[in-house]
């Protein structure tokens, strides 16, 4: 392969980027009123989970269900804005244990279910909340 | 066979009265991997550097399982329990049986294993897991192995392994991949005894295993096993299996497997299936 077409093809590469966020799995989600539907499903299953519930005793439900629905929808590329504080101030203090975690990500897993969403999207969405782990756990 | 059947179903009912200890299983359905054929939790044929149950830091689980391999000329029958907390210590232990079908009489093996977490974690940050991992073995029948060429009637196997899981992998799908390089001087996974007249010395044999998840609860995938070559009065040749996994809830799960044993003690082309039950507490 010589230099000018290496060049060519990294220039093929770099044009067929996409300059806009990628909002496909915005996209897949259903838009704004599906995330909303799905972060509604989230947070029952939440609330009825004696793993975890203990953390959200003190919650506000209809806040935690428009900062869960913004976040999400930010990290699916769509466009909204998160208005809650970082994940690491959030968490601090909590002692969230790595089952604790897994708890609330099962439950995420489950609303899923419930609301028919693809396995290969439910994929994207759990790989982008698995980097949170980090920002979550024993803080 | 029968016999293995009534401890299924014995297996099976047990987990179902357990199920109400799920809630405490701090970890991702499927997570805990099967029971291998060596008692540690892994694939069919391959230790993983997953840890058996779905035990989470500070907690206990608990694994059983029946798994039976028919090919050509032989049987292998494997009971398998195995002990695991923290995410970190697996105690485990398997009675191996292998009935020689075709030339008649059978070989017995017990082997008890020990798996460490060393580092890294399956799901989460960069690293893979880590874990390192010994199998003790001992042949409760030596003369066939003996009049062969073994060596000795036990050994015991080290290796370390890393696994990896891809939550969004290739076809957003989810993805494990694994692989262990373990130190033996067993023949035919010891059932054949350890070490040889051609060789009495520890090898290294690496070992690899890949799976996809179709959805949570299914997975398919592959393991490949190399194996050492010590005997004379026989080749010994790798091994490799084709794999269906179901884990339809925490408590219980099913493999079932299409297994390429190659050549055993002379008797070519050993092929046939496997089939493997466990039940998690």
């Amino acid at each position: 392969m010589s230099i000018k077409s290496i060049i060519f093809a990294v220039a093929l590469l770099c044009a067929s980027t996409p300059s806009h966020a990628d909002d496909s799995l915005y996209q897949e989600l259903g838009g704004q009123a599906g995330i909303s539907q799905l972060m509604e499903t989230f947070v029952l299953e939440i609330a009825s989970d004696d793993r975890i519930i203990h953390h959200f005793e003190k919650t506000d439900i209809e806040r935690l269900h428009r900062l869960l629905t913004e976040q999400v929808c930010v990290i699916a590329g769509g466009p909204c804005e998160y208005t809650g504080e970082d994940m690491v101030t959030v968490h601090t203090g909590m002692n969230i244990t790595r089952a604790e975690f897994n708890a609330l990500v099962e439950d995420l897993m489950t609303a899923m279910e419930q609301e028919e969403v693809p396995v290969t999207t439910q994929n994207r969405l759990l790989a982008a909340l698995a980097e949170m782990h980090s920002e979550v756990v024993g803080l | 066979m029968r016999h293995n059947l009534l401890i299924s179903s014995l297996l099976a009912s047990a987990a179902f009265i357990a199920m109400p200890a799920e809630a405490d299983q701090g970890r991702f359905i499927a997570t805990g991997g099967a029971t291998s054929i060596e008692g540690s939790a892994g694939g069919g044929i391959v230790p993983w550097a997953t840890l058996s149950s779905y035990a989470e830091e500070g907690q206990w689980g608990a694994t059983a399982a029946v798994t039976e391999v028919s090919v050509d000329d032989f049987r292998l029958s494997v009971l398998g329990v195995s002990l695991t907390y923290d995410n970190r210590f697996e105690l485990s232990a398997a009675k191996q049986t292998f009935d020689l079908s075709t030339i008649g009489g059978e070989l017995k093996q017990d082997v008890f294993g020990v798996k460490y977490r060393v580092a890294g974690d399956l799901i989460y940050g960069d690293l893979p897991q880590f874990s390192v991992g010994l199998q003790h073995k001992r042949n409760s029948t030596f003369a066939l192995p003996s009049a062969v060429g073994a060596q000795s009637d036990s050994g015991t196997d080290y290796y370390v392994s890393a696994a990896k899981v891809w939550l969004d992998g290739p076809f957003h799908r989810t993805w494990l991949a694994n692989i262990t390089l373990r130190a033996t001087k067993a023949n035919q996974i010891g059932l054949l005894g350890f070490g040889g007249d051609q060789n009495n010395d520890y090898e290294i044999q690496p070992e690899v295993a890949v799976g996809m998840f179709i959805n949570r609860n299914w997975a398919v995938g592959a393991e490949y096993r190399t194996k050492p070559d010590n005997l004379g009065f026989a080749e010994e040749h790798d091994w490799y299996d084709i794999f269906v996994a179901y884990f339809p809830t925490k408590s219980v799960s099913v493999v079932a497997a299409y297994a390429d044993l190659d050549s055993i003690a002379g008797l070519a082309d050993q092929t046939g299936w496997y089939l493997s039950l466990q039940a998690t507490f």
